[in-house]
């Protein structure tokens, strides 16, 4: 199987959608002549021509609320955010135009779109360049909210979002543009809404999402040199969340640690740790633990920034906690 | 025929006063008094329909944010009267007259304020959602200016489809205050859109006067700043409102260029059902003053004058358009709740491509 790197991997993804349905264009900064901020559209205004890959003015709101409108009309745009944290602006679109427009139409007008971009943090881009915002927009009815941790799925998932009849966030790790992975040759889609076992073990779950995925792999492989085998669930989708492969974990380790990239309250961990208590009470054998970011904004300085993110090592502390081992 | 001559003859037939040819006699031809009556019919409708609107809210029969149009419906029925069946409307929440002059019909509308299942929206946006996409009415939208760039991804559409459609967008002048009615002024200039955007300036954003919100009140100078053309409009008068949409219309639809146009108007009720129609940020002079220029009664006075229109012909359209309203009325009266199972339809569809 080939190796890609996960930027190779979306575009990918974004050349055979959009080679696939005349329907579907790219829009957002710097998408077209630059390449795209992080390289992910590379080439495809080359190959697709300036009305299908449209670079825009910096203006969020109103290039996200365009993709709306064209959607509700029968395009399918894939509306690039060049960061999450630039979609803040853009929010009013997502939330009370894109998710809502069916409900409200009485059922007349599907939203079939993307709004995609990198999510979470990079290195030392400090406050209000690093931030991970799943859990606001899976805490939205209307929206389905992918969260891919490896090249394969980026692919995969990509392909299935821009296929769906409805509007779909899809968060990216910015640190994830450069990892590998192996991608099927041949043509696939990758199902939304369900996680994937991505290591099995008996001990314990760390059930995780996006880039924290690795970090739960380099955990495992920590521990099994020490005799822990942990089992690895990746959500891959935050919304809907597939609650099964959750309780299938837990209900196997009997133990659970949430690994996620965003802060505590109301964090996604919050929301997995409550369908655990609801599925597995009975089961566990100990209280499950979170780790996430600091309760803190993203600082600068190298020291504080590694103090603030969630790591392996506080993973590791945290498996070893709920198994007892000091 | 020189352009000039041209452009005045596409002006008065929007006006209902085509050039005659030759050997007929002078005076509007049946086709202008069929126009003139058509639009007459449009806002008597639209009138009527609201008053039942305030009447129904008064009973309880509508609940939650109702914004009527009394006042304006020069704008919608003008505006309508120039568009394609296949054009397309996006608008704010105070919809209810462009819904209606657009042709969606009254028993649906008044079915959707009555929060009932035969309603446009299946009962479930209410009076600030109304949708059709039988006739190109994409809504109905609450969130101020939330919903200009929207046309501009309509307008978008046609562009990228390389369609002749034309997209409408309708706002108060309060939206021009508003960052998203900036970015999509700009995208629409700078990508040459097929979009018309119609400030309908009744002076007051809810109880906010212009003047204490608007830097420069001379609304349609934003357009400059796009390099759009901009026009100021009296739009209690629908011929002026016909004319200058017409134009708008056609510089889009021919040259995929957008227009801002301010429609001056007043509205004759309060913001929603909150609040009086004067007596708190507007005075009951200014109220009286502004209802002498009623849209309705312009029109009328004007077909009276010229002798197209009798006491009995306006009673029996007037007497029609009530009926029309009571109808729909009894519709929604009769259409049952959603059923509870609507509450968790229509979130997402099964389908993919």
């Amino acid at each position: 199987m080939p190796v890609l790197t996960y930027r190779d991997a979306l575009n990918q993804a974004l050349r055979e959608e959009l080679a696939r349905d005349d329907r579907v264009f790219l829009m957002g900064e710097e998408v077209a002549q630059y390449n795209g901020a992080y390289k992910v559209s590379k080439g495809l205004l080359d190959e697709f021509g300036p009305m299908r890959i449209v670079d825009t003015p910096i203006t969020e709101l109103g290039f996200a609320g365009l993709g709306v409108g064209s959607a509700m009309v029968g395009l399918r745009p894939i509306i690039e955010f060049m960061t999450w944290n630039f979609a803040l602006l853009a929010l009013d679109q997502v939330v009370n135009a894109a998710a809502k427009m069916l409900y409200m139409s009485g059922g007349q007008f599907n939203m079939p779109m993307v709004f995609r971009g990198p999510n979470g943090s990079a290195l030392q881009l400090s406050a209000q360049h690093s931030q991970a915002w799943e859990s606001w927009l899976a805490h939205i009815p209307g929206l389905k909210v992918i969260t891919p941790g490896t090249p394969a799925d980026a692919k995969g998932l990509l392909k299935s979002a821009i296929r769906d009849d409805n509007p779909v966030v899809f968060l990216e790790g910015e640190m994830l543009y450069n990892t590998k992975g192996e991608v099927p040759e041949t043509e696939y889609t990758i199902p939304i809404g369900k996680a994937e076992v991505k290591r099995e073990g008996s001990d314990c779950s760390i059930i995780t999402h996006g880039k924290m995925v690795l970090v739960a792999m380099q955990v495992a492989d920590t521990l099994a040199k020490e005799g822990i085998n942990v089992d690895v669930v990746d959500l891959r989708t935050v919304r809907p969340i597939d609650v099964e492969a959750i309780a299938q974990s837990v209900q196997k380790t009997n133990r659970a640690v949430v690994l996620e990239e965003g802060w505590e309250i109301c964090g996604m961990g919050a929301q997995v740790v409550d369908f655990i208590q609801r599925e597995c009470f009975d089961d566990l054998d100990a209280p499950v633990i979170r780790v996430h970011q600091a309760d803190a904004p993203m600082p600068y300085a190298k020291n504080l920034e590694k103090a603030a993110k969630p790591d392996a090592g506080k993973a590791i502390a945290a498996v070893k906690k709920v198994m007892y081992l000091g | 025929m020189t352009e000039v001559a041209s452009r005045d003859d596409a002006r008065k037939s929007r006006r209902g006063m085509t050039t005659k040819k030759n050997g007929e006699a002078p005076g509007a031809s049946s086709e202008e008094i069929a126009l003139r009556k058509d639009l007459l019919r449009s806002m008597l409708l639209q009138r009527r329909f609201e008053e039942r609107c305030a009447e129904a809210y008064a009973l309880g029969k509508i609940g939650g944010f109702c914004h009527l149009y009394i006042g304006q419906e020069a704008i919608s029925a003008g505006t309508c009267s120039v568009l394609r069946p296949d054009d397309y409307i996006v608008t704010s929440y105070r919809d209810h007259g462009q819904a209606l002059a657009r042709g969606m019909n009254p028993r649906s509308v008044m079915a959707e304020l009555f929060g009932r299942v035969d309603g446009c929206s299946k009962g479930k946006g209410g009076s600030m959602h109304l949708f059709d996409k039988s006739i190109g009415f994409l809504g109905g939208h609450g969130i101020v200016g939330g919903h200009v760039p929207l046309a501009a991804g309509v307008a978008w559409a046609i562009k990228y489809r390389k369609g002749d459609q034309v997209c409408v967008c309708f706002f108060g002048e309060a939206a021009v205050n508003i960052g998203a009615f900036h970015e999509a002024l700009n995208m629409a200039s700078l990508w040459n859109l097929p979009a018309v955007f119609v400030i309908e300036n009744n002076r007051y954003g809810m109880g906010t006067a212009i003047s204490r919100a608007t830097a420069n009140e001379d609304v349609k100078a934003r357009a400059a700043a796009y390099r759009m053309t901009g026009e100021s409009v009296d739009a209690q008068d629908v011929f002026a409102v016909r004319d200058a949409m017409g134009r708008a219309v056609d510089l889009a639809r021919k040259e995929g260029k957008p227009t801002l146009i301010e429609m001056r108007t007043f509205r004759f009720m309060g913001h929603s059902m909150s609040d009086a129609a004067s007596g708190t940020y507007r005075s009951k002079e200014e109220l009286e003053e502004s209802m002498k220029r009623d849209p309705i009664l312009l029109l009328h006075d004007l077909m009276r004058s010229e002798g197209q229109l009798s006491d009995g012909e306006f009673a029996k359209l007037d007497e029609e358009q009530k009926a029309i309203c009571q109808d729909a009325w009894d519709f929604a009266d009769a259409s049952p709740e959603p059923p509870l199972e609507n509450l968790m339809t229509d979130i997402f569809v099964d389908t993919t491509s």
